[in-house]
């Protein structure tokens, strides 16, 4: 069915019987018009519906595809060899199949978001009923509280409700995108890259539904730039505590075990500790309770013996956390449909008698779908549990690590089989001489995954060496991280909004994701604060946020105890977690609504035209991982935002990339004449990896540039871009004609040397248009 | 330890593999056969100490005897500017790549497309994704990996070895280059 079947709009209706107005019905929802914004052309798109617009950023920004095989093996004709432009039996080429496998993570990612926002959604409603306002900060002014699901769907959310309507579109789109990569679907590459858009911007929707019912419903923080510092680090657990963990994504177990422990008396007996979103989550709700550490901290916890129950609800937990937790004697909670585990459903079995088989060991585990009934199971074990285990660890002590190492043949199987490529077999080696120092420099780039001891022939228990060896640091681990505040207020874009779009604050800086970094987490935090020293405004979520907390500068303070959490120039803004996201999108999405003006009501070629053009935001996923981090750089995408991956991130399989030496390609049309104008390749690549992280600080400088600067913001942007350069690459940038556009553009302390090596690449002065990429567009303002 | 293996154990290519160099003559003729090559130097390059010096100085020596154009990708041209080396292009690695499946692309001189790219001191994945996009959609490119573990995407590249191995294989095509 397509959107214009099920999308009514009536101007005036007159029958016998009643007369109408303005009414607008869509996918059976009735609109409400007490909005006096008018609806833009796209309400409630569907996969086809912002197709132009992709072609026109996938024209510019062309896919570059790094194949990671040479086969397709998704149906029974293949595999299918698709070397060097040979085509698949069903007739797809290497190009269209990477593409496809961009467009089913994106779908995967989407798909994940929207599940979670569902779930949480459900539960809510459940609990606090569908009537329950939408506030994510009424008392500080913000009146644009949805600002993706208004620009992408063209409502605006009332109630918790309300949200489930918007669910039901973005769950058909997903289940259509999905459909596309089925054999015998979609062939062409750029329309598989049209629908990875499509697919991000779904997810962008879903992230918001999730986030903004948590905050209304739980109470998270309202778009606080004060938001509270909470602990975050191994170190900071009490362990004379029964402790339990909790890991994943979606809070409501969690909320239901602080509450249980609250209503019990129980909260200063029993530490409450988490990893991943989950964590942020939970600290969102009561800031007393404790961050481990990124995803990458699960398995070195575990076998730190130092939980005594683990509750696992949705996304990034391991698929063997429940075999790691048997090793270590702790009982396992599964609260989510989606990760069962293989645990025996106890949903409907009195907490007693659950509480009885786990804190017995008679059952490893429970499976349990009602979070109300998981506070207090969890609760219960945890006290129960502790005192009979006593914390007991796998991790070796240093005699068995020494002795396991003994056993080492030097094979180098551990090192083929790591991530990092980090030197194993050589720190072992010293290990079987006595000396752990090898080991534990490994601590800091390794990212958990274990897959060297799951590689080991000998079965050395490496990853737990280098725990062990490690083990000072990890008890070192105590930091300070303030809170995810949530979404950022009216007053603070309108604040900021001109600095922005003129290019005075020289660019917002996005660290977000996962935690596959290639040398460790230290080099987000150092580019956090290069940044912000730099006056950029920060803002980070997920397991990125957690990983600038986990450093101290020279008085002891993390980032976040150092530098003000507001939106604003010099500001670090930790959003939250991964559903956080969407504030980022929604931030720059109202700086075209609030501070442009621009109508945003399913509006949304004109904003991402808008965004691209003027807002000079960029978006690094340093250690991305999941496919929910394809997804939501894809929604960024589709905004026009820049994206730069680490090194890991090439494993994605496509980049989207500029060309500055094709002038051709960075010609926008003027709104205000109609004429087209060069503006230079700014910004350069949509999605883009970077090597090292100074090189990754220096595109993100460069990729803030855009063709509506100001002559006194794109000189600022390019006194960022030129010193970092210089001091990261030791020379000036080669690319200054490209980026200069009349003198005043250029930085004044260096006016003389920029303008010789403009004058050796035959520079001329050129405009400055009110830039867009839509013929639409011109002289539309003016018309209005 | 010499094996011709892709060196992450899972990263099994598929049914188009490059040649593991067994002798140095291979990596000395290409580049003498070729009319346009160019060599690709990775931060990696700046990060091992060999015997006589960081991979790097190896490109260096590489490049002055057969006037190789480099391009040193992420922020290692600083390193090329400090030996006061002048030869050398900075260019992100994923920009190198894309223009070398350009067969319109005019190259960094202005003089055309490259027919064989040299690569040292990349990191094993992202030259694991590199030269297999340059497999699939740059086929008239020839491709060497002159790093320590086998890229089996490279149409030639050197088995997996240890440091002292690689570093003779490097000097043997230094002295090699050097006769001729």
């Amino acid at each position: 069915m397509s959107k214009k079947a099920v999308h009514l709009r009536l101007g005036e209706l007159k029958t016998e019987l009643a007369q109408v107005r303005d009414l607008e019905i869509t996918i059976g929802k009735i609109i409400e018009e007490e909005w006096a914004e008018p609806m833009g052309p796209t309400p409630y798109p569907s996969m086809t519906s912002l197709r132009d617009w992709d072609l026109k950023l996938l024209k510019k920004y062309k896919p570059l595809y790094l194949p990671y095989c040479d086969a397709c093996c998704l149906c029974t004709m293949g595999k299918c060899d698709l070397t060097r432009g040979k085509r698949g039996a069903c007739g797809l080429d290497m190009s269209s199949q990477q593409s496809r496998i961009v467009l089913l993570a994106s779908a995967m990612g989407a798909a994940t978001h929207t599940g979670h926002a569902r779930h949480l959604v459900e539960h809510l409603i459940d609990k606090y009923g569908p009537d329950l306002p939408i506030d994510v900060g009424k008392s500080v002014g913000i009146e644009v509280e949805a600002p993706v699901t208004r620009l992408v769907c063209g409502i605006r959310p009332r109630t918790l409700g309300d949200l489930e309507g918007v669910l039901g579109y973005l769950e058909t789109q997903v289940t259509h995108l999905l459909a596309a990569t089925s054999t015998g679907q979609e062939g062409n590459e750029l329309d598989f890259e049209s629908k990875v858009f499509h697919a991000g911007m779904i997810d962008q929707v879903g992230m918001e539904i999730g986030d903004i019912a948590q905050i209304s419903a739980f109470g998270l923080p309202k778009a606080d730039p004060g938001a509270p510092l909470s602990d975050i680090g191994l170190g900071t657990v009490d362990t004379s505590k029964p402790v339990i963990l909790v890991i994943g994504h979606n809070v409501p177990p969690a909320v239901e075990i602080i509450d249980y422990l609250d209503k019990n008396g129980l909260y200063d007996k029993i530490e409450v500790t988490g990893i991943c979103c989950t964590s942020h989550d939970l600290t969102r709700y009561n800031p007393k309770a404790k961050i481990i550490g990124p995803i990458s901290w699960q398995l070195r916890y575990i076998r730190s013996g130092i939980p005594d129950v683990i509750v696992v609800d949705e996304q990034c937990i391991r698929a063997d956390v429940l075999t790691e937790a048997q090793k270590a004697k702790i009982p396992v909670i599964a609260s989510s449909e989606k990760n069962c585990l293989g645990l025996a459903n106890r949903t409907l079995d009195p907490a007693n008698e659950i509480v009885a088989d786990l804190a017995s060991g008679k059952a490893p585990g429970a499976l349990i779908l009602d979070p109300f009934k998981v506070g207090e199971v969890a609760s219960r074990v945890a006290v129960e549990v502790a005192p009979q285990r006593i914390k007991f660890k796998t991790i070796p002590d240093a005699t068995q690590v020494i002795s396991e190492a003994m056993r080492c043949t030097q094979c180098s199987d551990c090192r083929r089989a790591c991530p990092n490529n980090l030197p194993i077999p050589e720190a072992i080696k010293d290990a079987s001489t006595g000396s752990l120092d090898g080991l534990a420099g490994l601590y800091e780039a390794c990212i958990g995954c274990d897959r060297c001891e799951s590689a080991c022939p000998n079965h050395i228990r490496i990853h737990s060496s280098i725990a062990k060896a490690a083990e000072r640091k990890i008890k070192e681990e105590k930091y300070k991280i303030r809170v995810g505040r949530g979404a950022i207020q009216d007053v603070e874009i309108r604040n900021v909004g001109a600095p922005i779009v003129l290019g005075e604050i020289p660019g917002v800086i996005a660290l977000v994701g996962c935690a596959n970094y290639p040398n460790g987490g230290r080099e987000v935090a150092e580019m956090a604060n290069e940044f912000i020293r730099r006056r950029y405004i920060v803002v980070t979520s997920g397991c990125s946020a957690m990983s600038i907390a986990m450093q101290k500068d020279e008085e002891g303070k993390s980032l976040y105890e150092a530098y003000p959490g507001a939106f604003e120039a010099g500001g670090l803004v930790n959003v939250g977690s991964c559903i956080s996201n969407s504030h980022i999108a929604g931030a720059a999405i109202k700086i075209a609504s609030i501070f442009a003006k621009r109508n945003l009501r399913g509006n949304y070629e004109e904003i991402a035209d808008y965004i691209h053009n003027r807002v000079g935001a960029v978006g690094l996923a340093w250690g991305a991982i999941t496919q929910k981090a394809a997804s939501i750089a894809s929604g960024f995408w589709r905004l026009g935002v820049p994206v730069v991956v680490g090194p890991h991130g090439s494993k994605y399989r496509r980049m989207l990339l500029g060309r500055r030496d094709r002038e051709e390609d960075w010609y926008v049309y003027d709104a205000r004449t109609g004429g087209q104008v060069y503006v230079g390749p700014t910004p350069e690549h949509l999605f883009y990896v970077a090597e090292t992280k100074e090189e990754a600080m220096v595109m993100m400088a460069k990729f803030c540039l855009r063709p509506n600067d100001t002559t006194k913001g794109r000189m600022i942007k390019l006194s960022n871009y030129i010193d970092m350069h210089k001091k990261f690459y030791g020379i000036m940038p080669d690319d200054l004609h490209q980026l200069v556009r009349r003198e005043a553009d250029i930085p004044i302390t260096m006016k003389e040397e920029i303008l010789g090596i403009l004058k050796k690449n035959q520079w001329q002065e050129q405009s400055i248009p009110d830039p867009t990429l839509l013929p639409r567009m011109v002289g539309a303002r003016k018309a209005r | 330890m010499i094996s011709a293996e892709p060196w992450q154990t899972a990263e099994t290519p598929g049914s188009m593999r490059g040649l593991p160099i067994t002798r140095p003559e291979v990596i000395v003729s290409a580049i003498r056969r070729s009319k346009r090559p160019i060599l690709i130097v990775g931060y990696e390059a700046t990060e091992v100490e060999l015997a006589k010096g960081k991979p790097l100085e190896y490109a260096i020596r590489i490049a002055e005897s057969t006037g190789t154009q480099i391009v040193a990708t992420a922020h290692v041209i600083s390193e090329f500017v400090q030996r006061g080396f002048g030869n050398a292009f900075g260019m992100p690695i994923v920009d190198i790549a894309n223009r070398l499946r350009d067969p319109d692309w005019k190259g960094l001189d202005g003089q055309g497309q490259y027919d064989l790219a040299l690569f040292i001191g990349i990191r094993y994945y992202l030259g694991w994704v590199t030269l297999s996009g340059l497999k699939h959609f740059a086929p008239n490119l020839k491709t060497i990996s002159l790093d320590r573990f086998h890229q089996p995407h490279a149409t030639w590249s050197f088995p997996n070895m240890n440091v002292e191995d690689w570093q003779r294989q490097l000097e043997s095509v230094m002295a090699q280059l050097k006769q001729e």
